[in-house]
């Protein structure tokens, strides 16, 4: 009683030639898409770096040391630009890190019934939607005048320190950095707590039961099997400072300056960007392209050390 | 009975904590620490939303958004042709980047799963994600301003999609992940091609995900300013009609107009300025939250 199977006949549900390939096409198709999201990256850095080359040879490596920005005589440096961007993305870091990462434990250990906690959440991810150039405007008309005062104080108590040594005029380094920290806050809470959560509940009921209190948990045990993932988390806030432009352009003051002052007006590579780009000559508009480039590159190393970090807790646990 | 053993075999004392002994003090001031934490991070985003509120509204009116922006010193005027632009930039980039980055995700999702390619291909849309916009304007303006020789919403639209591809690839990718196994082995067990099961099984069913996913896309591209500073830049006036190359001309977007007008001493454009910077949090922000509420409902 073996059944009979009879090759040669067609069955009617085969598959035609013609669906096969439409079917083998369509993987392929998405495939091209799939390849090609990743060869937009490449893209952009052989565009900006193709348009950057006229710069790079006519200044090479000191462009990033010198500071002169002469359009008239076709001199270019954006060492005041790399500059602001670090001082300005490292304020940023040093005010959000302590604030993110306690806001990420007041988010993912007990303190609150969850009934309470997820709202904040919500709200949290929410308030990171505000547009940067709704920052900028709320900068310039409402916290430069705010924050003056305490500008003054610094510069009129303190002055005798490097940091504090310009009167304060307004925008400037600091103003561009406070407001940096509250733009990459929510990124740093959220990706703090996504690495607390993660970590594992029986280290945490370990740690109670042998009689520690919970902030004893949270230092010695949870905030240390968390640390990577919070490290990830601020490299991922770094690189959203550095390339952060509308609201830094709005209040930072523009000014063509590297002072070790975070009182002075300064500005960053992607303000300078902003201000200059659209009516830029030859020259200076390759050197343009060159920051851009430098930027980018910046970005692109802070951005990939990020992903590799978080990816490992991913794995990890 | 076994109360009562218990608390004889526990003197009371050592299972009670004195507020004032230093490990529970330590622990209490910490707690306190990290709830000042969380209301001085709330502060100034809620600062920002009340000054926008405040402002915004003392400065708006339907006029808006149906006259031109004015110029300074001029009383009256608007920012339609700002939030056509908007619209119509935003409009294309999701035109662009929503087919492009749901075709990604199926590849990624249903047909290389657990590669090598889809690892590195997720790295590198992770990578892109976080290129900072301003580089991506600068990119736009390399790749279209510079060899069409004009400004263009068309630009401004490519810049934006470059913007929103990343995360729609990111979330198309996990929502097509959620899609139960079953669903696929049922489709393929009854004859269907990978064709057929992806795009009228697998993929419906992680539709709402998607959608998430790209208004959450809208609403970051709707508030982005970078990457159409010297793409798209901006217009006085109202484009052309479509049909007689309104698409490949300078044009006015509202991130733009705030701005432009925040940044000029003159009272009326800034008050322009706020009004618009209103209408832009509310688009951004409805956006937002009815992109969440979508996949919350399902849960």
């Amino acid at each position: 009683m073996t059944p009979v199977v009879d090759s040669s006949a067609t069955p009617s549900w085969k598959r035609t030639d013609l669906s096969r390939k439409i079917d083998s096409g369509f993987v392929w198709l998405t495939g091209a898409f799939a390849i090609a999201v990743a060869i937009v990256l490449l893209l952009i850095t052989l565009q900006v770096g193709s348009q950057a080359l006229p710069a790079m040879q006519e200044f090479g490596l000191g462009f990033l040391v010198s500071s002169r920005w002469d359009p008239v005589a076709n001199i270019f440096g954006a060492w005041p630009q790399v500059f602001g961007t670090i001082v300005t993305s490292l304020i940023a870091l040093v005010l959000a890190i302590p604030v993110g990462v306690g806001v990420g434990i007041f988010l993912s250990e007990d303190f609150l019934p969850p009934r309470l906690k997820q709202p904040i959440v919500f709200l949290i991810e929410l308030l990171a939607a505000i547009p940067s150039v709704v920052y900028g405007l709320w900068g310039i008309f409402v916290f430069i005048p705010f924050i003056r005062p305490f500008g003054n104080w610094l510069h009129q108590n303190l002055g005798w320190f490097p940091l504090f040594s310009t009167p304060p005029a307004g925008p400037g380094i600091y103003v561009a950095g406070i407001i940096l920290a509250i733009m990459i806050l929510p990124i740093i809470s959220a990706i703090s707590r996504d690495a607390l959560v993660a970590v594992p509940l029986e280290l945490r009921q370990a740690a109670y039961g042998l009689g520690a209190t919970r902030w004893e948990t949270i230092f010695r045990v949870i905030l240390p099997a968390a640390s990577a993932g919070i490290l990830g988390g601020a490299m991922l806030g770094l690189g959203r400072a550095m390339g952060e432009t509308m609201a830094v352009t709005m209040v930072i003051g523009n000014s063509n300056v590297a002072s070790p002052s975070i009182l002075s007006q300064g500005s960053t590579v992607a303000s300078l960007l902003a201000n200059q780009f659209a009516e830029a000559g030859d020259l200076q508009m390759s050197s343009l392209m060159y920051a851009a480039l430098v930027l980018f590159l910046l970005t692109l190393v802070v951005n990939v050390l990020a992903e590799f970090i978080v990816s490992r807790i991913r794995l990890r646990y | 009975m076994t109360g009562r053993d218990l608390s004889f075999s526990f003197p009371g004392r050592t299972l009670r904590k004195k507020p004032s002994s230093p490990r529970t003090l330590f622990s209490s001031i910490m707690s306190g620490i990290v709830v000042l934490c969380a209301v001085i991070a709330l502060i100034p985003p809620v600062a920002v939303l009340f000054y926008i509120l405040i402002q915004g509204f003392a400065h708006l009116n339907l006029d808006l958004f149906f006259k031109l922006p004015p110029p300074p010193l001029v009383k009256g005027g608007g920012f339609g042709n700002a939030f056509i632009g908007t619209l119509l930039t935003v409009g294309l980039a999701s035109l662009f980047s929503i087919p492009f980055g749901v075709m990604a995700a199926i590849f990624l999702a249903e047909f290389a799963r657990d590669t090598k390619l889809a690892y590195w291909i997720n790295f590198f849309t992770n990578v892109l994600s976080g290129v900072p916009s301003i580089v991506i304007g600068v990119f736009i303006y390399a790749l279209i301003v510079i060899p069409t020789g004009t400004f263009s919403a068309v630009a401004g639209g490519v810049a934006l999609a470059v913007l929103m591809l990343p995360m729609i690839v990111r979330t198309a990718t996990q929502a097509l992940e959620a899609v139960p196994m079953d669903y696929r082995q049922a489709a393929i067990g009854l004859g269907a091609t990978r064709l057929q099961t992806t795009l009228q099984i697998v993929l419906p069913a992680a539709v709402p995900a998607i959608l998430t996913g790209v208004m959450l896309g809208i609403a970051r591209a709707t508030g982005e300013t970078a990457p159409v500073l010297f793409t798209a830049l901006f217009n006085q006036f109202w484009n052309r009609p479509l049909w007689q190359g309104g698409l490949w001309e300078p044009t006015a977007t509202m991130s733009m107009l705030v701005y432009n007008f925040s940044t000029v001493p003159y009272k009326n454009q800034q008050q322009l300025a706020w009004a618009g910077a209103l209408v832009l949090v509310t688009l951004v922000l409805v956006t937002s939250i009815a992109a969440r509420m979508l996949t919350q409902r399902r849960r």
